[in-house]
């Protein structure tokens, strides 16, 4: 399926509007495989109008997309086999078990049998939670389930996983945790798309994006970015860009 | 199939472990059926009844003797006296009075009509009492029955001779419990979803919508089943309501029904915003329709003609309407046709729409 060397997924002048609203003006960007993606930007910037866009969940009003090959108008049913998405707003089932989460999300990814049991025990073992494997997920520490989470989105090794905003909410040690396991998939070969409002995660990321106002203003490796702006760390790279944006929330 | 089969199971696992939700759900249909069987009764037992009696002789004392052996009166008083009559009925101590003139084969019956219902079904009764014969005396003639050209009618009454009022609310109990579970659980459930951000996640999932959708809607329609049972059984050995045709044709026509109140359901999920709202929205949008406009307590027919237009779209007028001709008059799918159709009907109709809004919210 992966055709190698060319990019994962693939953006060139991909537009959405909502009546008179522009909220994504014609972004083209490449990801390529293994690649860590930061995709920044203020909230109302368009970041979440242009990953529903690649997750097959919007239609683009013009433009053109592929996500893991897939076209974005045609095939959206095809790229939901070769992603796995994870936001910060919803991480699992609080009032089911652990385990349980985990077999759901596994079924609904497609896996079964012994894959299934499999893949279950690997995942509880990695992430230590062989003991916890009967706890209510509304009864484990936040870090926990967004980790869990994490490693849930990715349970069927997909082509690339759309992280939205993923560390809301956590402390720095859970934060730096959960990025050691981005970094492993990543390791794995799988593309890593990721918003996020915490500049030091966009240090850890290969490129970044930065999106003002429906267009992507800046993007580069985070050293070229710092270099390019003369300053010393993302946060100020991010805010001297931000700073041109007209609209508001 | 998998991923529906893992879909299903998780949504068990959220009936199962809300212990309270659970407890609803099984114990509603038992706790109504037993409310309106016993506690909520429209029949009438033991009303007070006080006798003016100017007569006083064999007669009047006979019949007295029949009121007072009557379930329907207990006697309260028997007086001379007419102002104490209007006196008992000031103070709401009798619903009823039976005035013997000295002479004559008339009596007159006086009854407390602030409640119609009641004292139309009092006035029948004391009717009935009055006009069956005395051994050695003749009956009276009620002054509030016409005579009618001397012409008796000889009434019997089909499918539910006793009167009781079990035989019509059963199967409104039905109609009211199959939406409120169906309608009210899947509209909540899929707003849930929708409230959490865990919608979005589904639907990135290569699970379809319409999986999404059903195996939201399974785990309901299955409960649904089990209540009709629990309801059938209840009032068949509690309460002595008779089966009096095909089970199997009354279970599919309300596996059909439930349907059409889980399309009603989705259908209110793509309003309502809020878990709150979806709760409001199936709890007076759908609630008031059957008990008020579904026949299941106040006769549609005398209802004015919107009202009557009105009660055309509730689903409930037909499966209740269905339910008693097969349950109640023990007929075939024949006479059931209309009400099938229009039920069919209403589910594609809610379907097609919820669909159309479904994609449309996304």
């Amino acid at each position: 399926m992966n055709r190698n060397d060319s990019p994962v997924i693939e953006a060139d002048r991909l537009t959405k509007r909502f009546d008179s609203f522009t909220a994504v003006d014609g972004i083209s960007f490449c990801v390529g495989a293994g690649e860590i993606f930061g995709f920044l930007g203020a909230n109302g910037a368009g970041k979440t109008t242009a990953m529903r866009m690649l997750c097959g969940l919007s239609q683009p009003t013009s433009g053109r997309a592929t996500v893991a090959g897939c076209d974005v108008y045609r095939e959206q049913e095809e790229i939901k086999k070769h992603i796995g998405y994870m936001s910060q707003k919803f991480s699992l089932y609080a009032d089911l078990r652990v385990w349980e989460n985990i077999r759901l999300f596994g079924g609904i990814y497609g896996l079964s049998g012994k894959r299934l049991s499999g893949k279950t025990e690997e995942l509880l073992d990695v992430l230590g939670l062989e003991g916890e494997r009967n706890t209510l997920v509304s009864s484990l520490p936040l870090g926990w389930k967004q980790k869990l989470a994490f490693s849930v989105a990715i349970i069927h090794e997909p082509e690339i996983v759309f992280l939205d905003e993923p560390t809301g909410g956590v402390d720095p040690v859970a934060r730096r945790r959960f990025w050691e396991l981005i970094m492993d998939a990543s390791a794995r070969g799988i593309t890593v798309f990721v918003t996020t409002h915490y500049m030091d995660e966009a240090e850890y990321c290969d490129r970044v994006s930065i999106m003002v106002d429906g267009r992507i203003e800046a993007l580069d490796k985070p050293s070229v970015l710092r270099d390019a702006c003369g300053v010393g760390t993302m946060d100020e790279v991010f805010r001297s860009l931000a700073r041109r944006a007209k609209r508001s929330e | 199939m998998n991923q529906f089969l893992s879909f299903v199971r998780k949504e068990f696992c959220h009936i199962f472990r809300d212990v309270r939700t659970m407890l609803i759900l099984l114990l509603m249909p038992i706790i109504l059926v037993i409310l309106f069987g016993y506690a909520i009764s429209t029949e009438i037992r033991r009303s007070p009844v006080a006798v003016l009696d100017h007569r006083r002789d064999d007669v009047s004392f006979k019949r007295i003797e029949q009121f007072r052996g009557s379930e329907y009166f207990t006697l309260h008083t028997t007086t001379g006296n007419p102002a104490e009559i209007h006196d008992l009925f000031r103070k709401g101590e009798i619903k009823i009075a039976l005035i013997f003139p000295a002479d004559g084969e008339e009596a007159a019956i006086l009854s407390d009509a602030t409640n119609p219902n009641e004292a139309t079904a009092l006035t029948q009764y004391a009717t009935a009492i009055l006009a069956s014969p005395l051994p050695g005396a003749g009956p009276f003639y009620p002054t509030l029955m016409q005579r009618g050209g001397g012409v008796k009618a000889e009434v019997s009454l089909l499918y539910n001779p006793q009167m009781k009022g079990s035989y019509n609310f059963v199967p409104g109990v039905m109609g009211l419990i199959l939406i409120l579970i169906c309608a009210m659980m899947t509209s909540v459930g899929v707003v849930r979803e929708r409230e959490t951000g865990s919608m979005e996640v589904l639907l990135v999932s290569p699970l379809r919508p319409a999986y999404i959708i059903l195996a939201k809607a399974a785990p309901y329609l299955l409960i649904s089943i089990v209540n009709i049972a629990t309801i059938l059984l209840l009032s068949r050995f509690l309460l002595d309501v008779p089966i009096r045709g095909s089970v199997a044709l009354l279970i599919a026509f309300s596996i059909l029904y439930a349907l059409v109140a889980l399309c009603l359901g989705l259908f209110i999920s793509t309003i309502a915003d809020t878990q709150q709202a979806a709760m409001l929205i199936s709890g007076v949008a759908l609630m008031l329709p059957v008990v008020l406009l579904s026949g299941m307590i106040f006769p549609v027919e005398n209802m004015p003609w919107i009202l009557q237009r009105l009660s055309d779209v509730v689903p409930a007028k037909w499966y209740i309407a269905g339910v008693k001709d097969v349950m109640i008059k023990g007929l075939g799918y024949e006479s059931i046709l209309r009400e099938t159709g229009i039920l069919a009907l209403m589910a594609i109709v809610l379907t097609a729409i919820s669909i159309k809004r479904f994609n449309t919210r996304l």
